[in-house]
């Protein structure tokens, strides 16, 4: 067989640099995906705790991966050791990597010892998206908990993070808060009380 | 002078996802066991050393007879770990961080399962070369 012209090259994804490639993603691209990741999943479950389950390992997978790459890039290789620490990383940095914009506000709660929130006025994934009155309570808000508990848990920060619609008189959509519940040996050991 | 280095990368759950005999010296079997468990044994160490610094290097935590043990270990607490003899510590971290940037591409795979093996043969080949170019004192070969 002749060949003509120059046959493609494959490099392995191992030999090309880590850059930090196009910064912005497209959002419709990205909504599209999302409302057809959801609609996947729905199709798979019976109920509604499930799809939050499935939306939140989802999220875990990207948390993990995020960690990774934004201490080596953002970070120049320093690792986080205090609660407070990863808890303001989570909430600038990888907001503003993966949203274009720090996190709204990070509360400690005022019940329990334990307990932290993250609010934001509008999640960027929960844009397009309208829940049906026979849901209830779901919120695809589940994904970003998600990818914020694979952040905390790889980073050796075992937590319990939910999403939750807060509504807020004057505003017609409610505010989103990401609880996030540390684990009980967090209590005794790193520094909740740091 | 041949030289004895073993290298690991040990997961956040304590499981091996990577292991290369990266000395120059010739392979035994008994050597290797050797080797896997004084790393095994150092893991407990890195794990308190690895909650008082923010660094990413850990230089030598632990020693045996003449072997040296250095860690690094990653945002995700995936350790890097080295057997070797005493060799200099800048070729260590250099050759620790570019691993770690070859580590992150494998990581970045969202078909690869976090803590599973690192089966890729490239990976293998690059490692090794780094090995070759990092953990080598000039002028002994």
């Amino acid at each position: 067989m002749i060949s003509v012209g120059k046959t493609k090259q494959y490099a392995n994804v191992l030999d090309k640099l880590l850059s930090r490639g196009r910064q912005e993603v497209s959002l419709s691209a990205f909504a599209f995906l999302f409302s057809e990741v959801v609609q996947y999943n729905q199709t798979q479950v019976d109920n509604i705790a499930d799809l939050e389950r499935r939306l939140e390992d989802a999220g875990y997978a990207v948390g993990a991966r995020v960690l990774e790459l934004l201490c080596h890039r953002e970070k120049g290789n320093r690792r986080e050791t205090q609660l407070l620490g990863i808890l303001s990383f989570i909430h600038s940095t990888v907001w503003k990597v993966l949203f274009g914009k720090v996190a709204d506000s990070l509360e400690k709660g005022t019940e329990h010892e334990d307990e932290y929130m993250i609010s934001e006025k509008e999640l960027l994934v929960n844009r397009f998206i309208s829940v049906p009155k026979d849901m209830g309570a779901f919120n695809c808000g589940a994904f970003v908990a998600g990818i914020v508990r694979g952040v905390l848990d790889n980073a050796g920060f075992p937590a319990v993070v939910t999403a939750h619609f807060v509504p807020i008189e004057g505003q017609q959509r409610p505010r989103t808060t990401i609880l996030i519940k540390f684990a009980e040996e967090l209590l005794n050991s790193k520094g909740i009380y740091n | 002078m041949a030289s004895t280095a073993c290298f690991v990368i040990v997961s956040k759950n304590d499981i091996p996802i990577y292991e290369a005999e990266v000395g120059s010296a010739p392979k035994k079997e008994d050597l290797a066991y050797h080797h896997q468990f004084i790393l095994h044994a150092a893991l407990d160490v890195v794990q308190d050393l690895a909650w008082t610094t923010n660094a990413m290097f850990l230089r030598s935590v632990d020693r045996f007879n003449d072997l040296v043990v250095s860690v690094y270990v990653t945002a995700g607490h995936t350790r890097f770990m080295l057997l070797h003899d005493s060799r200099s510590e800048d070729g260590i971290k250099s050759f620790f961080q570019e691993v770690h940037e070859l580590y992150i591409k494998i990581f970045l795979n969202p078909l690869y399962l976090p803590g599973s093996r690192i089966a890729s043969s490239h990976f293998d080949t690059k490692v090794r070369a780094l090995a070759r170019k990092y953990l080598y004192i000039r002028g002994i070969y």
